[in-house]
């Protein structure tokens, strides 16, 4: 069966003159979910999303639910809500449309997340480069005020909530909670080590902070909108709700697919909803959730065995898209920004490609990151320059080896798990590339580097 | 050169978001860069009293952030996205046209000062590569066989006296910048 889309998310927003105002929003049903949440308690709102199975779509897939619980209510301090509406990692462009083309559906989630956490402030971190992204939320808000579903005492409650939107300036580690949180409060973003910030509990200025993903809030509204046990029942046990798949790169129709979770495989949506490689073209390989998951090779077997016991080899054309199975499969769904690389791609230079974003992105903290990423991208560019030696391809894996796990924050594991799941993959095509080099070969064809 | 009442103006209402001042750091920042074009020592030393830290303070944060700038630059300022998705879709390709077609090299200001070109990292539209931002506008799916035609047009951009004063709409590059 070939696969179908669901849009929950993006089910406004593609329609034909839907527009970003309040009054197209209410036309659509907009704000009901938040009246239904502020007449209840806000635990129960938590609950709701406990039971709704909802994990976090900012990339690492964390249940939401169970972060809004490690809050901590007896310190006395103030909760705040940060939406990280950063979206700055490579492949990644899900959130720029919630925040483009449907602004009020982000901020009624983030209504609901407020009042379920009982924060009487919530900053939207958005980056820099989302200037005009700013300005519409910016007048969201003042709509969403002026009718009481934001500010001063919410739908005629004795509850208030200020949403103020705090551009970025350009760092891809200001992703990451801490970073982002801060640069929040004026400096810069180095990411804070945990224990003993996590941000629950040493947040934004020391006080208890959830940080969220701006389209986990945009599901946020659908789950109270459903109600939590009915939303647990769009996907599957373990990942509920719909995934969007932002699919770039080398494919005939790049684009943003909103696909139920577990309802269709990687072979469904790059050839069904994807329209397959370019003409003439064949798959190699594919980056699954963002740049820095796990690469994913084409005629790979995936063996192995699921959470609930269920042992399973696929090709990967029939990896099912939800979080376990592609998990299972040694990578990670990350934000679904899935990257396409056909045969006409020279894998050396891809990576080389990225081991320059992380170079460009690390934040200095820490030295095996900070150094690592640098020599990554050196040895990767010598390689591609023609410099390479045949010792490199090992040596990429080995400086790789000792980033991973030994740094401040995951970009450590974001420099590292490109190389080394790309490295045993495509070790030999590294080593001809080498060699092609050597021979004095003309190297033709797409320049990544 | 120093900063309009419109900007000096803003900054109060800016910083009193904030629980704390020091947070309006950065939103101050924007708010002299977009005045200025850039930050130039005095504006820091502006926006340090004003949040309430050392203008050492705030030159650390300026030079953390790519976006924050401390010399002037071109009268148009073209980003192009070098991450992989773009690259794939060709825009190593397209930045060596534009360097040719504008007469200007990446990372550097034309000699007539009329554009700045760089590359920068995944801006977010990664579907739509290669993508393009110029100033305020976001210009997608400019492939390198485009690239002649897009050069021309931002040299036309430059006599255009309404440019950048139009309220965007939707679905244009302007309303995606
Ligand atoms: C280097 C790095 C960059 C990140 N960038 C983003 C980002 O741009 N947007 C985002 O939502 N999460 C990003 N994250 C993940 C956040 O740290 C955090 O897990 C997420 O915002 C939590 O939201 P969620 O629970 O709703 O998924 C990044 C993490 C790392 C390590
Ligand atoms: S892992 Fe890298 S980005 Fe994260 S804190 Fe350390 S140096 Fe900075
Ligand atoms: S890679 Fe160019 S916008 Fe993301």
């Amino acid at each position: 069966m070939p696969a179908v889309e669901r849009p929950l998310i993006y089910a406004n927003l593609r329609q034909p003159g839907y527009t970003v105002d309040i009054d197209c929003y209410l036309r659509h049903g907009g704000y009901d979910a938040l009246k239904k949440a502020v007449a209840m308690k806000p635990e129960d709102v938590c609950k709701e999303v406990e039971t709704s199975g909802l994990r976090g779509r900012g990339g690492a897939g964390f249940p939401t639910g169970m972060k809004w619980k490690f809050l901590d209510r007896k310190s006395g301090k103030p909760a705040y809500l940060v939406v990280n509406a950063d979206e700055s990692e490579p492949g990644t462009y899900k959130d720029r449309q919630i925040i483009y083309k449907d602004p009020h559906q982000m901020l009624e989630g983030i209504a609901i997340t407020a009042w379920a956490i009982q924060a009487k402030q919530a900053f939207i971190y958005i980056r820099g480069e989302f200037q005009h992204g700013a300005k519409i939320l910016e007048r969201a808000i003042v709509e969403a005020k002026a009718k009481n579903f934001l500010g001063q005492n919410i739908l005629g409650s004795n509850y208030s909530c200020e949403v103020v939107v705090h551009r970025g300036g350009g760092c891809y580690v200001c992703g990451e909670e801490t970073g982002l949180i801060e640069s929040l409060e004026g400096k810069r973003g180095y990411p804070r080590i945990k224990p003993p910030y996590f941000p629950a509990v040493l947040g934004l200025y020391n006080c208890p902070t959830i940080v969220n993903n701006a389209e986990t809030m945009a599901q946020v509204k659908h789950v109270l909108a459903f109600g939590g046990a009915e939303f647990a029942k769009i996907g599957i046990p373990g990942d509920s709700g719909t995934h969007i798949w932002g699919v770039s790169g080398l494919v005939k129709r790049p684009g943003l697919y909103e696909i139920e979770a577990g309802k269709a495989t990687f072979g469904e949506l790059l050839y069904d909803l994807c329209g397959g490689p370019l003409d003439g073209r064949k798959f190699k390989a594919i980056i699954p959730g963002g740049s820095s998951t796990k690469i994913l090779k084409f005629g790979e077997r995936f063996k192995g065995k699921l959470p609930n016991g269920t042992e399973f080899d696929w090709a990967l054309e029939d990896i099912p898209l939800d979080s376990n199975s592609i998990a299972a499969c040694g990578t990670g769904l990350g934000t679904g920004g899935t990257i396409a690389l056909d045969d006409s791609v020279e894998m050396i230079q891809a990576l080389s490609n990225l081991n320059a974003f992380y170079a460009h992105e690390t934040c200095g903290q820490c030295t095996p990151c900070r150094e690592g990423s640098l020599w990554l991208s050196r040895v990767s560019k010598r390689i591609t320059t023609g410099g390479g030696m045949e010792t490199d391809v090992p040596l990429l894996l080995d400086i790789a080896n000792q980033v991973a796990g030994r740094t401040i924050c995951a970009h450590g594991e974001a420099v590292a798990w490109p190389v080394q799941s790309a490295v045993p993959k495509f070790k030999d095509e590294y080593l001809e590339s080498i060699r092609r080099r050597q021979r004095g070969e003309e190297v033709n064809g797409l320049r990544l580097i | 050169m120093s900063l309009k009442p419109a900007t000096l103006s803003q900054a109060d209402a800016i910083i009193g978001q904030y629980p704390h001042k020091r947070s309006a750091t950065m939103p101050l920042l924007h708010l002299v860069q977009e005045d200025r074009g850039y930050i130039n020592d005095a504006d820091m030393a502006w926006v340090a009293e004003k949040v309430g830290v050392t203008p050492m303070q705030v030159l650390e944060v300026v030079t953390f952030y790519p976006m924050f700038r401390r010399e002037p630059i071109g009268r148009r300022h073209i980003r192009v996205c070098r991450t992989l998705s773009c690259a794939l879709r060709g825009s190593y390709a397209l930045m060596a046209s534009l360097e040719k077609s504008l007469n200007c090299k990446r990372g550097e200001t034309s000699a007539d000062g009329n554009f700045t070109i760089e590359f920068v990292e995944c801006i977010a539209d990664c579907g739509c590569g290669p993508v393009v931002q110029v100033d305020h506008a976001m210009h997608e799916n400019v492939t390198p066989d485009k690239a002649e035609a897009f050069a021309a047009k931002i040299r036309t951009s430059l006599t255009d006296t309404n440019y950048g004063k139009t309220a965007p709409q939707p679905g244009t590059p302007e309303w995606n910048g």
